[in-house]
């Protein structure tokens, strides 16, 4: 199908941007790697009034690193994060992951920002970014004010953004000598995952966060998980501490299947520690 | 009537200047304006590839990107690819690698990226990097056989 009718914009500067976004009359979207929300509108499952193209706004883009602190911007695109030695030395558990998000043309357009905004509950990223503690900067003509990931995910597509915001950048905090691990289980290599986990955890192997995918309406913590885990649990208690999990099956997997796998998951990234 | 916007873009290395409706997406306006059916349009979701091509050097989806979003850029659509395709344009006939053609221009687009990026004759990563492109009739393994015949070539 083709998307419906719209007006578009691809404005110079952040300023005029938000300036776009903010008046609800004109119904506008944001527009970055379009890699969802393009099939969303050809799907007519969105028909925004107006996209806002991000793409020429530069001081949403790059990788730095700032007091040790991983800074990404908001439209910097999966292919740019794969090719960063960055991101490999100070977030190697988003080193991890890229390879199992989507597919190569899909990753030289999809940005990490639009990947955050959009909180699919299959989504790597949102999952990454709990695991990592990471702070995500939300921009709008009245300011900008940062979020814990922690705090940021709330539902099936359901973030804390308000209307009028933009993310502009993901904060990762130095990862001092902590360790992370990565698994996910799905049908084709580049395909959404049936479940996944990201997990980092202290090299003495405490404090534990252990961040699910693909398992419930959203990306989540299992902190019952956790203090298993950091009070040196076994596997097996681990996983049995699973079970207080909201999991929400899927066209690909019930429930009860979501659980099962979530346990697998748990063990195969375990063992990777 | 629909929002339109003028663009120039550089296909296959000629520049081209046009008034495109906004909701167009890029492979539709090479198809039906530029005359280059090369690159098909299957699910428009961007899950079967079939619309894969270039723009500025880089593999992406025709139907995930807006014609207007091309303004700027240079486009390579499979009519352009020239001798960079042509030996797996070879080692595809040879191997049988396509039936119907629906996916081959998806295909080789995938491919020629691989292979230009210094990919090995390894069936598990090439597999690994075609897995976004669909092919009704081949069954895959002839199309990672001639990607294999033409890397093995190219370093003998
Ligand atoms: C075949 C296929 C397979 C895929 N597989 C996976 C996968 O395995 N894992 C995965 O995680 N993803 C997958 N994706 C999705 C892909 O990674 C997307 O690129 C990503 O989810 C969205 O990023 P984008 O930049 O393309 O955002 P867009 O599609 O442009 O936007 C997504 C949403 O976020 C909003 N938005 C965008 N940027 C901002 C911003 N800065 N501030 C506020 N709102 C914003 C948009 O308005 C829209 O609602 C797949 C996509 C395809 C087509
Ligand atoms: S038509 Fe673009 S991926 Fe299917
Ligand atoms: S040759 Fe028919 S779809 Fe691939």
């Amino acid at each position: 199908m083709k998307a419906a009718d719209f007006l578009y914009e691809r404005p110079a500067s952040l300023g005029d941007a938000l300036a776009l976004l903010a008046d609800a009359d004109r119904d506008a979207a944001p527009l970055a790697g379009g890699q969802s929300l393009m099939p969303m509108m050809n799907f007519r499952l969105a028909a925004p009034g107006m996209l806002v193209d991000l793409s020429g706004l530069d001081a949403l883009r790059g990788i730095t690193l700032e007091d040790g602190a991983l800074r990404i911007g908001a439209m910097t695109r999966y292919v740019e994060l794969t090719g960063s030695d960055l991101v490999s030395d100070h977030a190697p558990l988003i080193a991890q992951a890229l390879p199992h998000i989507a597919h190569a043309a899909v990753r030289n357009r999809g940005t990490i920002g639009g990947s955050v905004a959009l909180a699919d509950p299959a989504a790597e990223m949102p999952a990454l970014l709990l695991a990592l503690d990471a702070v995500i900067t939300v921009q709008s003509e009245e300011g900008s004010k940062d979020h814990a990931a922690n705090d940021f995910f709330l539902g099936m597509y359901e973030t804390a953004l308000e209307p009028g915001e933009l993310v502009t950048a993901i904060t990762i905090p130095p990862r001092g000598d902590r360790r992370f691990a990565f698994y996910e289980l799905a049908r084709r290599h580049g395909d959404y995952a049936m479940a996944g986990v990201a997990l980092s955890c202290a090299t003495d192997r405490t404090d534990h966060r252990v961040a699910y995918f693909s398992i419930a309406d959203r990306a989540l913590r299992a902190t019952a998980v956790e203090a298993v885990l950091d009070a040196g649990g076994a596997v097996d208690d681990a996983i049995a501490a699973l079970e207080g999990l909201p999991f929400s099956g899927d066209l690909n997997a019930s429930d009860a299947t979501k659980k099962h796998l979530s346990g697998i998951v748990l063990k195969r990234a375990l063992g990777g520690l | 009537m629909s929002d339109s916007k003028m663009i120039s873009v550089t296909v296959n290395g000629e520049t081209t200047t046009a008034a495109v409706p906004v909701r167009q997406n890029l492979v539709d306006f090479l198809r039906n304006t530029m005359g280059l059916t090369g690159s098909h349009v299957g699910c428009e979701h961007g899950v079967c590839g079939a619309c894969t091509l270039e723009v500025d050097g880089a593999m992406v989806r025709g139907c995930l990107m807006l014609a207007v979003q091309a303004d700027g850029t240079q486009v390579t659509t499979i009519e352009g690819y020239g001798d960079r395709a042509a030996a797996l344009r070879d080692a595809f006939t040879a191997r049988n690698a396509l039936q119907c053609g629906y996916c081959t221009p998806g295909m080789l687009a995938s491919a020629v990226e691989y292979i230009e990026g210094g990919g090995a004759a390894d069936r598990a990563a090439i597999r690994e990097h075609l897995s976004g492109n669909y092919c009704r009739c081949t069954g895959y393994q002839s199309i990672v056989d001639a990607v294999c015949d033409v890397i093995d070539g190219a370093s003998a």
